[in-house]
């Protein structure tokens, strides 16, 4: 789970090029929407794409991102429990 | 006496230099765009993290209003300035990409996030959210810079008064060979400023 | 005083709109696609397969119906399927005129032929918008250089405003807009993965509208400052205005700012009073916060009362076509007086009161608004005015 959140937190850097952002810098429970990461939803559309591409899971119902997209913590927790690769 | 119009400002970006009104201003050569207009974003002390996720069009287009528009801009006023932009290529650069993202059936992902960036008037759109400018905007295209018709349709802006100032000129890039001219027209009462 | 004389000088000159044509899977005219809509018929189909994509909807033309009514008009075989039907819908228009180094052409498209990327044979040159419209240009032997408008979905209306302000500004006498987008995997994908493809045909302003329904078309229109062209049936474009929200790239305003400012610029110029207005043609792409975004902005106005309809789900979404094809039904509804039931729509699904079209109903129509908001926040309002 550790290694998971590590490297999420580097992907996330790396598809949504936030550039003056380090790994170190995200905490695992920091909001990635609105006053946290300032993503919008045309990142939330990306994250749904790293989630079917990385992880092999397909997220149709764009609601439901709301909550699995809450921090790195609950994105790591979601992945881990339904990851098909 | 006639009404006339003037160029009150102008920035060309080109061959990894900026060019402020004629006086070259940042130079760094022999580097792909994406680290020069990182490093033009840095000297010109830019602070507006969402420049990197833009595709290279709306960086360029970026860095160039934003040089023009800093002085420009009044905080907290309604700015009725128009972009009016035009190109040759228009958003080939990042249509070539996304439709990378769509040939490999084996790895077929469609990005979203390079799919917005797929019409060229996105970085008027970008300029537009930058500075709170809710004024006229157009995009065009065209073989070569065509000033005549940016004139005609500028100057036309500014004698309807559907603009008080337009920014406009020409935003091409393709696979590293780019080119910004953009300058800011206004009507003659501001002249004054421009003399300053 | 310089600058008023020049104003009025500008706003002194009419411009009309006398022509017009289009190019839908309804019909290969204006004649059979408003007898199509009278009838209800929509172009929307349903498709099983187009590489990656499975199933979806689509409004998509005939492709051996458009090779057999382009064969009267050239034995050439080197055009694509977007150019044949970009010359059939200038065609019929165009011999009605003479076409001087004072004729402006304008070309509206957002993606043009996109698709010729998909053959690693061809060159990237063969995508470039300029070089589209040069062919076309070339083809009908226009000597000014093509305007191309490329504004995402405001494209098509935007393209009729660029007309009429270049013609008063003194720098044409007259122009031929013409507009046209193909359905493509490009596209089809993009909006996919945008999750912002309707399932069922689509639905602009119902209570389960859920995303655009694609589609492709190509449009056409004349417009004129020469007084002695201008007969009965022609509309006057009064006013115009194009203003970017400011606000995000791929949503609307929430509060439809860029919209509303688009059509107040519009009424300022035409100096009419939005009582006198009769029917607006708007955008309604189905999407949840555009068609929030629309009746927001018309409430604001106080235009919502005024009778409104999307063609989308007639049409699909035309992209760079849709402003100019839809404008071309809207004169056909002046004309006719004549409004058209706004399909796919049911059950009032927009949080602000508008008056969707529910049924066709004989109006008198002597002034409409056609509006369109898209990609890059932009929005853009026209009005027009019937000439009797």
């Amino acid at each position: 789970m550790e290694a998971l959140k590590q490297e999420l937190k580097g992907k996330i850097i790396e598809v949504l090029n936030l550039e003056d952002i380090a790994v170190e810098e995200i905490n695992d429970n920091d909001a990635l929407f609105g006053d946290g990461l300032g993503l919008d939803s045309i990142d939330a559309l990306e994250l749904i794409v790293l989630l079917d591409k990385d992880y092999g899971i397909k997220l149709t119902d764009p609601k439901a991102g709301k909550s699995i997209f809450q921090s790195v913590e609950t994105m790591a927790s979601y992945i881990t429990e339904n990851r098909t690769k | 006496m006639q009404t006339k119009n003037y160029i009150s400002g102008h920035c060309v970006i080109e061959n990894n230099s900026v060019m402020v009104n004629g006086v070259k201003q940042f130079e760094l050569e022999h580097v792909p765009f994406s680290e020069f207009a990182k490093a033009a974003y840095k000297n010109f002390n830019m602070d507006y993290p969402k420049f990197f996720k833009m595709d290279n069009l709306s960086k360029l287009a970026f860095l160039a209003s934003e040089i023009i528009l800093g002085s420009k801009v009044k905080e907290g006023e309604d700015n009725n300035i128009a972009l009016v932009f035009a190109n040759k290529s228009s958003s080939l650069d990042t249509d070539v990409k996304y439709q990378g993202s769509i040939a490999d059936k084996e790895n077929y992902f469609p990005s979203p996030a390079v799919f917005v960036y797929t019409l060229p008037n996105i970085c008027i759109g970008e300029i537009s959210i930058r500075h709170k400018l809710q004024s006229e905007n157009a995009f065009f295209v065209f073989e070569d810079f065509n000033a005549e018709f940016m004139t005609n349709y500028a100057n036309g802006l500014l004698a309807t008064n559907k603009a008080d100032k337009v920014l406009c000129g020409w935003v091409e890039y393709y696979q590293e060979n780019y080119k910004a001219i953009l300058y800011m027209v206004e009507k003659q009462g501001d002249l004054n400023i421009i003399k300053k | 005083m310089e600058a008023k004389s020049r104003l009025a000088e500008v706003m002194a000159k009419n411009v009309y709109i006398t022509d017009t044509n289009c190019i839908t899977p309804l019909g290969f005219d204006v004649a059979s696609n408003w007898e199509a809509l009278l009838k209800g018929q929509s172009g929307i189909q349903r498709f099983e397969k187009l590489g990656m994509l499975k199933s979806f909807y689509a409004s998509v033309v005939n492709s051996d119906e458009i090779d057999a009514a382009f064969a009267p008009i050239s034995n050439e075989n080197h055009f694509t399927k977007l150019e044949k039907m970009l010359i059939l819908a200038l065609a019929p228009i165009i011999g009605n005129y003479t076409i001087t180094n004072k004729t402006a052409f304008i070309f509206s498209t957002t993606k043009g032929n996109i698709e010729l990327l998909e053959d690693k044979n061809n060159t990237v040159e063969a995508a470039h918008l300029a070089v589209l419209a040069k062919k076309i240009s070339s083809f009908f032997g226009f000597s000014t250089e093509p305007i191309v408008v490329s504004n995402a979905c405001v494209s098509g209306v935007l393209a009729i405003a660029v007309a009429k302000r270049m013609i008063q500004a003194g720098a044409y006498d007259n122009a031929f807009v013409v507009a046209g987008d193909a359905v493509s995997e490009f596209v089809l994908s993009g909006f996919n993965s945008f999750q912002a493809m309707s399932e069922v045909p689509c639905k602009p302003y119902d209570e389960e509208r859920n995303g655009v329904t694609l589609g492709e078309a190509t449009a056409a229109v004349y417009l004129t400052a020469i007084g002695t062209e201008v007969r009965p049936g022609a509309v006057k474009v009064i006013g115009d205005g194009a203003v970017n929200d400011a606000n995000h790239i791929s949503g609307p305003s929430r509060t439809g700012e860029g919209l509303f400012r688009s059509i107040e610029s519009a009424f300022t110029e035409a100096g009419m009073a939005k009582e006198k207005l009769d029917y607006i043609s708007a955008h309604g792409t189905a999407t949840l916060y555009n068609d929030e975004m629309e009746a927001v902005a018309f409430n604001r106005l106080g235009i919502n009362k005024v009778s409104v309809n999307s063609l989308k789900g007639f049409y699909g979404h035309t992209l760079g076509a849709s402003g100019l094809l839809e404008t071309v039904i809207a004169i056909e509804s002046t004309r006719n007086n004549q409004l058209i039931a706004s399909k796919g729509f049911a059950k009032m699904g927009v949080s602000q009161p508008i008056s969707v079209i529910t049924k066709n109903e004989e109006k008198e129509i002597n002034c409409f608004l056609k509006t369109a908001s898209g990609f890059g926040g932009c929005n853009t309002a026209v009005l027009f005015e019937k000439v009797v």
